[in-house]
Order: C-alpha cells, then sequence, then structure tokens
C-alpha cells in the first residue's frame, strides 16, 4: 500500500472547507511529475489550477468533474504498475476523508501573533530546512494572497508570510504609516523567528519593502524577489490606490479590483466580501489613507529602490504579470542584475493567478 | 479570520468595546446589569438571557439597571441622547414598545428635523424580536414594519453574529436613533467574527448566495431559512440569489432592483404579519421601478395575518419554512 500516493482536495487557507473539482488535466495511464498542472478546483473565493505534489503514475480518478468535495477527498490514486487494480480499489475503498474544521492537524495551522515593536503581527508558518523564505504581500492586501503559493514553496524551505503593520489582522495603530515602519516590522520579525538570514519576496507594495530591507540590511536577506513591484519606477495606477482607499462598499469595490486579475471573472464575491471585511476594522481607512499619501500620492510612486538594490549585492529576481494593469510590465527591466521573468496570461495578482508558474522561478532561484 | 463566536457574544463584544472605546456610550434596562454587586454569581444574569453577562464588573459607571418601567427609561434615555450621552436601552422584547411608543416615534424620531438639524438623539434601542421561541404572542412579534412606517428612525435586524456585531457598532456611533432588533432564536448561531471592532454601514444588502434563475430578498431569521430553500432548489437545478437586507431604514433597494433586473423573479420572504410589511413594500417598489424585468408575479412568503400561537406545532407552521419559501420561488418558475 506504501506504493500508493493519494491525490487530495486541497486547502486554501483556514476557511475552505470544501471545493469543486472543475476539471482533470490528465487521464488516467499518465505519468505525472511534480509540479505539473493535474486539475482546476473552485471554491466559493477562487479558483485555480492545482500542481501535483508527488510524481507518480496516474492511475485513477476518482473525482468526478462538477463535483463538490470536501477538504482533502481523495481525487485521484497514483502508483507504479506492479500495483494491482485491486489493491487500488481497496485503498479507495478505504479511504477516510479527514473531518474538516476538526482539531488543529486536520484543519491546518492556524496563524499566529508576534508582538513587535510596531505592534501585534499575525503570521503563518510552515516549518522547513534551512534558510526561511518570508513572503510580503502588497498594499491592501494580506497573508492569504499567498494562498497558493505558502504549501507549495514550504516544500522546499520554511515559509512565514505575515500581514504587515495596518493590514489583515495586524496593528491598526502603529505609526507614521510608511516604508520605514514596515522596513523595521520585518527586520524585527526576523529576530522574533530567530532568522539571522532569510530569502524575501515581496508582491507590489511589499517588494518595495523587500527590497528596502535588503538595502538597509544587506547581511540579513539572502535574496530578494520582486513580484509586480512597487518602488522600480515612477508610475502606478492612481485610480485603483484612490479607489481602493474609497470604497466603502461592494459596488464601488468590485470595480476597482477588477483591475488586479487579467482574469477578471476570479474577482468573487466572497473576494470582494473578504476585503470589506478587512476595510471596515477600525483604523484601517485612516492607515490606507495615509500610507497611500505617502508612498503613492497622484498616481506617482514616492520611494524608488532600483539603484541602491543593485548596488547592495544581494541576488535578486523580478516577477511581472504580462498584463498587470497596477504597475507597468516595463518597471521589469529597470533593476539591473536581476534575473527577470514575465508571465504571460496574468495581471497584478500574478502569484494567485499563475501559481504553479511563479512557485516555480522562487523554488528555483532560492535553491 | 478564525474565530467563530455565537450571535449573542457578538452583541456583548460590541457594547463591551463601545462602552471602552467611548464614556459616553452608557447601557439602561431591565436587568442588564441583574443583581451583580449582590452576594453569589448567579445573581448577576446580565438580562433576561445573558446577553449583558459580564459588562458591569467592566463597566460599572456605564450601566444602569432600571425600574420596570419601559415609558421612564426609553425618555430617559431618549433624553440622555439629546444631552450628550449615547445610550444604548435594552428593551427586552420589542413587543413591549408600546407603553414607550411615543417617546421613540414622536419625541425621538422627530427632534432631528424639528429642531432643524440641530438636535442629534444617538439612542440605540434594543430589542429581542421574532418567533419560534415558544414564547407566545406578547413576546414574539417582528413588528419591523411598524418602526420602517416611521420616518427618523433607523431599523436594523441582522441575521448573523459577522453581521450583529458591526452594526450594533455602527448604530451606537450614528447620530440618530436606531432601532435595533435581535432575533432571539439567532442567538447562538455562530460564526466568523473579528475580534478587532468594525461598524458595517447602513443600507448597504449582503447577497449571501448568489444565483441567476430568482432573487428572494429577506432579513433576520428568514436568511438562514431562505439560504436552505436555495440549497434545496439547487439539486432542482434552480439557482437562487439570497439578497440580506440588513437594514430596514434605510433601506438598499438599488442591490434588489440590479438582482431582479437579472433575474426576471422576486420572492419577498418576512418573517412580520403580512399587511403593511418589509415584504409588501419591497414588492411595491420593485412593482413600480422593475416591472418591465419582471418574468412572473412577486411572490410574497409570510406568516399568516394572526399573532403568534403558542402551540408549538401551531408556532411552527406560523413561521415561514424553507419549504414554504422554496415553494414559492418554485412558483415563480411556471412561467
Amino acid at each position: 500500500m506504501s506504493e500508493i500516493t493519494p491525490i487530495l482536495m486541497p486547502k486554501w487557507g483556514l476557511s475552505m472547507r470544501e471545493g469543486k473539482l472543475a476539471a482533470w488535466h490528465v487521464d488516467e495511464g499518465a505519468t505525472i511529475a511534480a509540479g505539473d498542472e493535474i486539475m482546476d478546483v473552485e471554491t466559493d473565493k477562487i479558483a485555480n489550477v492545482v500542481e501535483a505534489a508527488d510524481a507518480g503514475l496516474l492511475r485513477r480518478r476518482v473525482g468526478v468533474e462538477g463535483e463538490m468535495y470536501p477538504v482533502r477527498a481523495l481525487l485521484g490514486v497514483m502508483a507504479p504498475e506492479s500495483v494491482s487494480d485491486a489493491e487500488i480499489d481497496a485503498y479507495v475503498a478505504a479511504y477516510e476523508t479527514p473531518s474538516a474544521g476538526g482539531d488543529e492537524d486536520e484543519a491546518g495551522p492556524a496563524y499566529q501573533f508576534a508582538d513587535l515593536p510596531a505592534g501585534r503581527i499575525r503570521y503563518a508558518e510552515r516549518p522547513g530546512e534551512g534558510v526561511p523564505l518570508l513572503l510580503i504581500h502588497g498594499f491592501g492586501g494580506d497573508l492569504d494572497n499567498w494562498l497558493f503559493n505558502i504549501d507549495a514553496l514550504a516544500e522546499g524551505a520554511s515559509v512565514y508570510a505575515l500581514d504587515l503593520p495596518g493590514h489583515g489582522q495586524s496593528v491598526k495603530s502603529a505609526r507614521p504609516a510608511g516604508l520605514d515602519l514596515m522596513v523595521d516590522t520585518v527586520l524585527a520579525f526576523l529576530d522574533h523567528i530567530g532568522a539571522d538570514k532569510a530569502h524575501l519576496a515581496g508582491h507590489s507594495m511589499g517588494g518595495l519593502v523587500a527590497g528596502a530591507v535588503a538595502v538597509k540590511a544587506p547581511e540579513r536577506v539572502a535574496s530578494v524577489t520582486l513580484i509586480c513591484s512597487a518602488g522600480l519606477g515612477e508610475e502606478i495606477n492612481a485610480g485603483y490606490i484612490d479607489g481602493f482607499v474609497a470604497a466603502t462598499g461592494r459596488k464601488d469595490l468590485k470595480p476597482v479590483l477588477l483591475h488586479l486579475f487579467k482574469d477578471q471573472g476570479l474577482v468573487s464575491r466572497s473576494m470582494v466580501e473578504d476585503l470589506l471585511k478587512f476595510k471596515r476594522l477600525d483604523g484601517v481607512q485612516e492607515f490606507l489613507t495615509e500610507l497611500a499619501g505617502n508612498l503613492f500620492r497622484d498616481g506617482r510612486q514616492a520611494r524608488q529602490i532600483a539603484q541602491a538594490l543593485a548596488a547592495s549585492g544581494v541576488p535578486t529576481q523580478v516577477i511581472w504579470g504580462e498584463a498587470d494593469a497596477i504597475i507597468p510590465p516595463a518597471h521589469a527591466g529597470a533593476l539591473s542584475g536581476a534575473k527577470v521573468s514575465v508571465i504571460p496570461n496574468a495581471g497584478h495578482m500574478v502569484q494567485m493567478e499563475q501559481a504553479a508558474e511563479v512557485n516555480r522561478l522562487i523554488r528555483d532561484f532560492i535553491a | 479570520m478564525a474565530r467563530i463566536i455565537s450571535m449573542k457574544d457578538a452583541v456583548n463584544e460590541a457594547l463591551d468595546q463601545e462602552m471602552t472605546r467611548d464614556p459616553t456610550v452608557i447601557m439602561m434596562g431591565e436587568d442588564i446589569v441583574g443583581g451583580a454587586g449582590a452576594q453569589g454569581e448567579d445573581d448577576a444574569w446580565g438580562g433576561v438571557l445573558g446577553v449583558s453577562k459580564g459588562l458591569y464588573a467592566k463597566h460599572p459607571n456605564q450601566m444602569i439597571d432600571t425600574p420596570l418601567s419601559e415609558s421612564a427609561y426609553v425618555g430617559a434615555a431618549v433624553g440622555a441622547a439629546t444631552a450628550g450621552l449615547r445610550p444604548v436601552a435594552e428593551l427586552m422584547f420589542v413587543d413591549f414598545i408600546g407603553v414607550c411608543l411615543d417617546q421613540v416615534f414622536n419625541q425621538a424620531a422627530k427632534f432631528r428635523y424639528m429642531f432643524g438639524g440641530k438636535a442629534q438623539t444617538p439612542v440605540v434601542i434594543r430589542a429581542m424580536c421574532g418567533a419560534g421561541f415558544r414564547a407566545a404572542a406578547q413576546h414574539s412579534q417582528m413588528l419591523t414594519p411598524l418602526f420602517t412606517h416611521l420616518p427618523g428612525l433607523k431599523v436594523v435586524c441582522p441575521s448573523n453574529a459577522y453581521d450583529c456585531k458591526g452594526l450594533l457598532i455602527q448604530s451606537i456611533r450614528d447620530n440618530d436613533p436606531v432601532i435595533f432588533l435581535e432575533h432571539k432564536n439567532l442567538y447562538a448561531s455562530t460564526c466568523d467574527v473579528p475580534e478587532e471592532p468594525y461598524a458595517i454601514p447602513f443600507g448597504e444588502a449582503n447577497i449571501v448566495r448568489e444565483g441567476s434563475d430568482a432573487t428572494i430578498v429577506t432579513y433576520g431569521q428568514m436568511v438562514g431559512r431562505s439560504v436552505e430553500a436555495a440549497e434545496m432548489l439547487k439539486k432542482e437545478g434552480i439557482e437562487v440569489e439570497v439578497i440580506d437586507l440588513r437594514t430596514l431604514s434605510p433601506i438598499d433597494m438599488d442591490t434588489v432592483l440590479e438582482s431582479v433586473e437579472a433575474t426576471g423573479r422576486l420572492i419577498c420572504v418576512d418573517e412580520a404579519s403580512p399587511r403593511c410589511s418589509i415584504a409588501a413594500d419591497i414588492s411595491a417598489n420593485v412593482a413600480q421601478d422593475a416591472f418591465d424585468a419582471l418574468k412572473a408575479p412577486i411572490q410574497m412568503v409570510t406568516p399568516p395575518h394572526a399573532p403568534v400561537p403558542f402551540s408549538p406545532s401551531l408556532e411552527d407552521l406560523y413561521v415561514p419554512s424553507a419549504e414554504r419559501i422554496a415553494a414559492a420561488v418554485r412558483k415563480t418558475m411556471e412561467n
């Protein structure tokens, strides 16, 4: 039986209980390599393609396209030719889906909190070996922006994702709301987790933060991956920034969020609702207003890092969504010495829209 | 988020956080302190169902247990609001509004208008509402239409713990009189609720579930039953959109009209008595403003025009069930 490898319904974030198997991309009898795109899964929040966690021969497609399955339900079975059909039948019959929302192990790791000088910071941790990787979200985002990345990346290293001050479930009262606060918080967080050195990957404003951390403390940063990053040019979509800050309801927020994706169908009712839940928290409106004023006033980026980061000697790579409507993909070439990848069929949220490709680029770069 | 609490605890947390944030927020009502300070914890009820339990210990100077006289303390709360406090008066059961209605509809609701906008009356009147609790005709009414009829009042009736906390905080911060109705059957219902304070703006309906075939518009306890009906209908291939109004004054007709324009079918589900109800109001507005979009006559699902029965079997028949809601949706699908 140990030769049998199950393919399970993934769990994207703490709140996911079930998902729809929208489509299979592999047939029975196909040889699958780890990282191959094997199926599409949809939840009430988002749809995405699932990469194979393990390599193997697909012997059985248990999940039916179009059906809903609980998290960790058995969707497929991989096994070498030497395993008989009867053994696979027995495995499928004996498989029991762990109950969702049960004890912590089954529900997936819970969020953690760190009390830093800036205040309370929420983070997620996936333990592993070696130099850790820290994921830093962008303006108005939170650690769940790495929903499709954190588990896949954890196969190669220990991975952390945090909520920056003013974001997610982290402290809202820290001031002044600007780049220095973010940089100091990231450094304090590295201290908190006992990391002398870390790989940093930042998305959008989080890229600016990651780059600024590397400039300020190059000895603490093993590498920097900048994804659709701020800080590499002047232009930024002012309509998005101002619209996001000003929106108070579904009707004004949804059109703004459409700018984030190439496939605008990904902006679901539930995604809009989750962001409204964040924006309604006391202190968020004030924080974002101040932060946008300091970093992105009138559609111009106030802080630039390309030159100083190139001079820091820290290895860098730049990843961009070709259809990014927030920060122009042309900025991808601004950082000299960086490895640059521009990914087609993706907008600003390239780490969600083309998660498999972004995960591969990050894994290869930090390996 | 990942903190699941009940609607009862959400009310308690909202009151606690607002009294902490703003010392002018005070609570008054019958048994809201409930003998705390006397010997024995058992005595400290924190209201008839324990909603305000534990708050007196934290905010002893902001909570007043009143005599059993709604006309006195609701009047006092309205007066205190005009004088600069933000009182939250608890009416226990909304059915008791009769003895203090003048203070609400002829005083609190009129001050801003009659004093040329110079008077503010930031009072919240919290009360339990609704049937299904085996509490008989005098403790089970909705009465929501009674309040929406009156200009100058804001009327809120949440359907879940998350909305309840955010809407109660908004009610307390609002500068107008708010009637805040808590369905007693929902107190035990749970969902994810952030620990941090947050306010949900009034007049923004929540699309609980998306669907392209028909639109159910509802609020309060009927939201859950409508979602249940929608799940039943999904198995029959009917995709129903469910809109939770959240606030009845102001009311988010834009969201309702937009949805009906897309689906062409409207089912109004209301736990209040049918005549001049929220269901009748929504139906009339849609008939006036989106008649051309309708593919079938509007359906209203309400209790019969009768007092709430005490007999449990009759009470269960009185309150609209998921089956009745589903039947009304199917009727619109015949066209």
